[in-house]
């Protein structure tokens, strides 16, 4: 699919029905009432002349070029402003008008450099096109306008230039900062012939800028232009493909010159993020050709020999013999393997399948089991089924939103923005979390509730909201007595004393006070919904927590329509995906129970192999399982496991303990040094498939480029196991997705074709629901009747003591993303080149530290060092980490603890100690150490 | 302490809420559906060699597991 240029209909689309008649240069057209005769023109098929709108941005009208008249009106109104009448008679072409835009065109390009035939938007400049479409043959004022063509270009973003003097101050910029992405963070500076854009009265690099994008999307002249078109030139073809970092899982353009991407720009029509995007998505996808890429299959024997590079049948024939090898000394069960969710879902489900099937055990786990583990277990168990509720464009219709362990401006920005949207039209906002995360507070956003709760408090405050809205005749009885079932036993439960928000109070360290005010607002204040994130499922009580606010969204009658939901925000590209694919050891695709005779017979019919009926390991009983021996091999796709999961020394010695490991990634990663066979992997750009988003959207992956490896992954898999003996053969990845579509249920309408004639479908999509469901429970539960669940509060083992009286938490930033693997081999570095430990500046000074000492960060399984940053963000008591850098390894501390249900780990509660650090870098000492073994 | 007892350990506590029977049946009932049978199998032994690690109602529910 290539779509270079978008068409661009002057103003927003207004909701509603086409009502309003109108005929514009005798062309009739019907549209809805409040769209603007510029973008009725539009639709009727007329281009007015315009250089201030654009249809991502609400009409401003400065500009004056889009002039027209109206039958029985006076003067000439701009057309971006006057919404449609009926019986209105337009007419864009006049004399009058062409002399009008003329006069405005040439006062614009009096002070215009024009030097267009090498200026980097040549032929993808709005100036110049309005030049042509208002026909300017003369500019009586001259060329030499004396304001801005000797303003210094501005080039210390590292992905896009600001060059003023070619600025015509249309304000798209200032106002795409505004309206769509929510950081406000240029303005217009000075009046009259002074005024220009400003980031603030500083660079950009310096300013408030978040490196979105949308004021480069915005600009019409070459003002702010991609570094990338400045160097390689304009792009000439585009491919409509899905973003690889976050959950969010925007649509992009990847626009290309030839066969060299030059820039990655966000797609209007794309679902998840309708013309948005982040700095990541939009220009972090560099690590795709950094030459730390080894597309090289490579072995050998032991950890401590160097790789030995191999041609493809070498490593998969090597693979698979050593696989037979270990299964016949070790039995059936000692090896498995770990699914991605940085892959395809075609790709995920080929591994899945390759363990089911051919290795003929349920080993298999997902990097989902350290994040949203909680998440499919909690859902499950109160709604039937494993996913969020609502689709993105829902919170648009949201009273009263809160948001519960997650940082969505840094984890989920193109989401965010969406959200700060509705908060800025006066949503209210109640944020759950330990730390004062920018939400709280942000321009003309402020939250009416900070529960700045004590870390492993989750549970305690949700119950005591629960507690609050049952005991003060809160409850939408209505919604519970048709919709839900256990209600009885769980109000008696949450209705006793010790759950009351005054019982809490010294626990959470929130005032009661402010507890009950929230329940008030959120069962009272209209459409109540919830947005969660790690800080909810990464302790002890994940799974718990899940339940607990799935209870409280029932007792309110918080689901089942837009507005409302409970809603995880997930972190990698396609954790839904992997969830969904059958990635977790008791669970085949679609969620179904491994020991289900029916199911499974399903299966075995069609994948011809016989399965196991009990579950297999997950993640963390597989690195027991390692060091104790009943584990001999892990096959990992696309996950950093030596890096970010918990307890490193512990996953080290696991690793250590294997016989056989493969890893199948980009880079020669941390979990590489102790691998026996590397399989290159393939980026976003060369992969073809699809991604599944945090709001169930199917969306497709479209390769930009061939594999630079030679083979797609899942041809590399399937390869495998015909190695060990097993048949599997696809000619092209959408014949998995017809696999996975007769299998799954939930995926029956699923295709390709689909896909490319809707653009993408949310789950379920089946004959019930042949375009997909953007919001689910509407009519029933998936389970029939919504379950309420008790949720007593049990706290967490991991208890700060004298040794270690700090609670470590952790999180991830905006520029970079987990690992960093892929951020940190880009430009990103450049806003955050190592991680640093938040902490208090009363903590601080009690220790000695100074803002930027190197300080030492200690737990009870390890030590790590870094440098401080004093924030009063954060409460006394806690401190604060990012794991996007190995040097640091922050999950060198991180413990063995873990959410009692499903296994994922506790990474946002450990008792830490900090102090200045005096002796060298222990993990330096470590990483020395593990070159050396 | 064997991961196992940890683990177990960590469900029982979420469960005391419950009657004793009620709980040692959704714990046995938890892990049969999420366990692999080689950690079944380890806390067996376990409960055999050193019951004393295990919470009350954990090791109810592990006794349901050798019943079904």
């Amino acid at each position: 699919m290539s779509l270079l240029k978008e068409p661009d209909l002057g103003t927003p689309a207004k909701p509603g029905p086409a009502t309003v008649s109108l005929e514009v240069d005798g062309l009739p057209v019907t549209v809805p009432e409040g769209t603007s005769v510029m973008r009725a023109a539009a639709l009727s098929g007329i281009d007015v002349p315009k250089l201030c709108a654009t249809d991502s941005l609400e009409a401003f009208g400065s500009c004056r070029l889009c002039l027209v008249e109206i039958d029985g009106r006076r003067g000439t109104p701009a057309s971006c402003t006057t919404p449609v009448a009926e019986g209105m008679r337009v007419s864009t072409q006049t004399p009058k008008l062409e002399k009008l835009r003329q006069g405005v065109m040439e006062l614009y390009i009096s002070d215009h450099p024009l030097d267009c035939l090498t200026c980097s938007a040549n032929g993808d400049c709005e100036l110049q096109d309005m030049s042509g479409a208002v026909g300017l043959r003369q500019v009586r004022y001259g060329y030499d306008g004396a304001n801005h063509l000797d303003e210094k270009t501005d080039t210390s973003n590292p992905y896009f230039d600001f060059d003023a003097s070619k600025c015509i101050s249309c304000s798209r910029c200032v106002r795409a900062c505004g309206e769509v992405q929510g950081t406000f963070a240029l303005t217009i500076e000075g009046r009259g012939f002074e005024s220009k854009v400003s980031a603030g009265g500083t660079d950009f690099m310096s300013s408030e800028c978040v490196s979105c994008g949308a004021c480069v999307q915005a600009c019409p002249t070459a003002t702010l232009q991609e570094k990338s078109v400045i160097q390689l030139g304009m792009p000439s073809r585009s491919v409509i493909t899905t973003c690889a970092y976050c959950g969010v899982g925007c649509s992009f353009k990847a626009e290309l010159r030839g066969n060299e991407l030059v820039r990655m720009v966000p797609y209007k029509d794309g679902g998840a993020n309708e013309g948005h995007s982040c700095v990541k998505g939009r220009f972090a996808f560099g690590y795709a050709s950094h030459p730390d890429r080894v597309l090289t299959p490579m072995v050998r024997e032991s950890i401590t020999d160097e790789w030995q590079p191999v041609d493809w049948d070498t490593a998969i024939l090597f693979t698979a013999a050593k696989l037979r090898d270990i299964q016949s000394r070790h039995g059936v069960g000692a090896i498995g393997g770990i699914t991605s969710s940085r892959t395809t879902n075609e790709e995920v489900y080929v591994v899945q399948k390759m363990i089911r099937a051919a290795f003929g055990n349920n080993n298999v786990d997902t990097c989902a089991r350290v994040c949203h583990s909680p998440t499919g277990y909690g859902l499950k168990q109160t709604f039937g089924t494993s996913a969020g509720t609502q689709d993105f464009r829902s919170v648009a219709k949201s009273d009263v939103i809160m948001v519960i362990g997650a940082n969505p401006t840094d984890g989920h920005p193109v989401f965010a923005s969406r959200m700060k949207r509705r908060l800025r039209e006066g949503a209210k906002l109640i944020v759950i979390d330990p730390r004062r995360i920018d939400l709280v507070r942000s321009p003309h956003i402020e939250a009416q509730h900070h529960l700045q709760l004590a870390p492993g408090t989750n549970v305690a405050i949700v119950n005591a909201m629960a507690h609050v809205v049952l005991t003060e005749g809160l409850v939408d009885r209505s919604f519970v007595d048709e919709r839900c079932e256990d209600f009885d036993d769980w109000a008696a439960f949450i209705a006793r004393p010790e759950n009351s928000p005054e019982a809490v109070e010294e626990l959470t360290g929130v005032p009661a006070e402010e507890v009950r005010q929230a329940a008030r607002l959120f069962a009272t204040g209209g459409n109540g919904a919830i947005y969660y994130g790690l800080g909810v499922t990464e302790h002890s009580q994940g799974s718990t927590m899940v339940m607990g606010m799935a209870n409280l969204a029932m007792a309110t009658g918080n689901i089942g329509r837009e507005g409302v939901g409970v809603n995880p925000l997930r972190g990698q590209n396609n954790v839904q995906g992997s969830c969904d694919m059958g990635s977790f050891p008791h669970e085949l695709p679609g969620y179904r129970h491994v020991s289900d005779d029916v199911v499974r017979g399903v299966f075995e019919n069609m994948w011809g192999s016989t399965l196991q009926a009990e579950p297999g390991l997950r993640i963390p009983n597989m690195f027991d399982a390692a060091i104790e021996g009943s584990f001999r091999a892990l096959y990992v796709q696309g996950e950093d496991i030596a890096q970010s999961d918990p307890n490193i020394k512990h996953v080290h010695a696991a690793l250590k303990a294997l016989e056989l490991v493969v890893v199948q990634d980009l880079f020669l990663n941390e979990t590489a040094k102790f691998a026996h066979v590397f399989l290159p992997g393939t980026s976003f750009l060369e992969k073809d498939g699809t991604f599944t988003n945090a709001e169930r959207r199917i969306n497709r992956v479209r390769p930009v480029m061939a594999p630079r490896t030679g083979k797609h992954e899942w041809q590399i898999v399937a390869e495998i196991a015909q190695a060990m003996g097993y048949p599997m053969q696809y000619g092209h990845p959408s014949e998995i997705m017809d696999e996975i579509a007769a299998l799954t249920p939930t995926f029956a309408g699923v295709s390709f074709a689909t896909l490319d004639k809707l653009g993408s479908v949310q789950w379920p999509c089946n004959e019930n629901a042949p375009e997909g469901t953007p919001i689910m429970h509407m009519d029933g539960f998936v389970r029939g009747r919504g379950r309420f669940v008790q949720t007593p509060f049990v706290p967490t083992r991991e208890r700060s003591t004298r040794k270690y009286p700090l609670i470590l938490t952790t999180g991830r930033i905006l520029s970079q993303y987990n690992v960093g693997a892929q951020t940190r081999r880009t430009a990103n570095v450049a806003w955050h080149p190592e991680d640093v430990l938040e902490i208090h500046p009363h903590d601080a000074e009690v220790r000695g530290i100074n803002d930027g000492d190197e300080v030492v960060l200690t737990s009870r399984v390890g030590e790590t060092s870094l440098r401080a940053v004093l924030a009063d963000r954060m409460p006394v008591g806690v401190v604060y980490t990012t794991f996007h850098h190995p040097v640091t390894g922050a999950n060198v501390v991180t413990t063995e603890n873990s959410d009692w249900a499903t296994n994922c780990p506790e990474y946002k509660v450990t008792a830490v100690q900090v102090g200045l650090r005096t002796a060298p870098k222990p993990v330096e000492e470590l990483q020395t150490a593990m070159a050396a073994e | 302490m064997s991961p196992q007892i940890r683990m177990i350990n960590d469900i029982a506590v979420q469960f005391q809420h419950q009657a004793p029977d009620a709980a040692a049946a959704a714990i046995a009932e938890h892990i049969r559906a999420f366990w692999d049978p080689r950690m079944r199998a380890e806390l067996m032994r376990r409960v055999d060699s050193e019951p004393e690690m295990l919470d009350p109602i954990a090791l109810a529910a592990a006794r349901l597991l050798t019943t079904g």
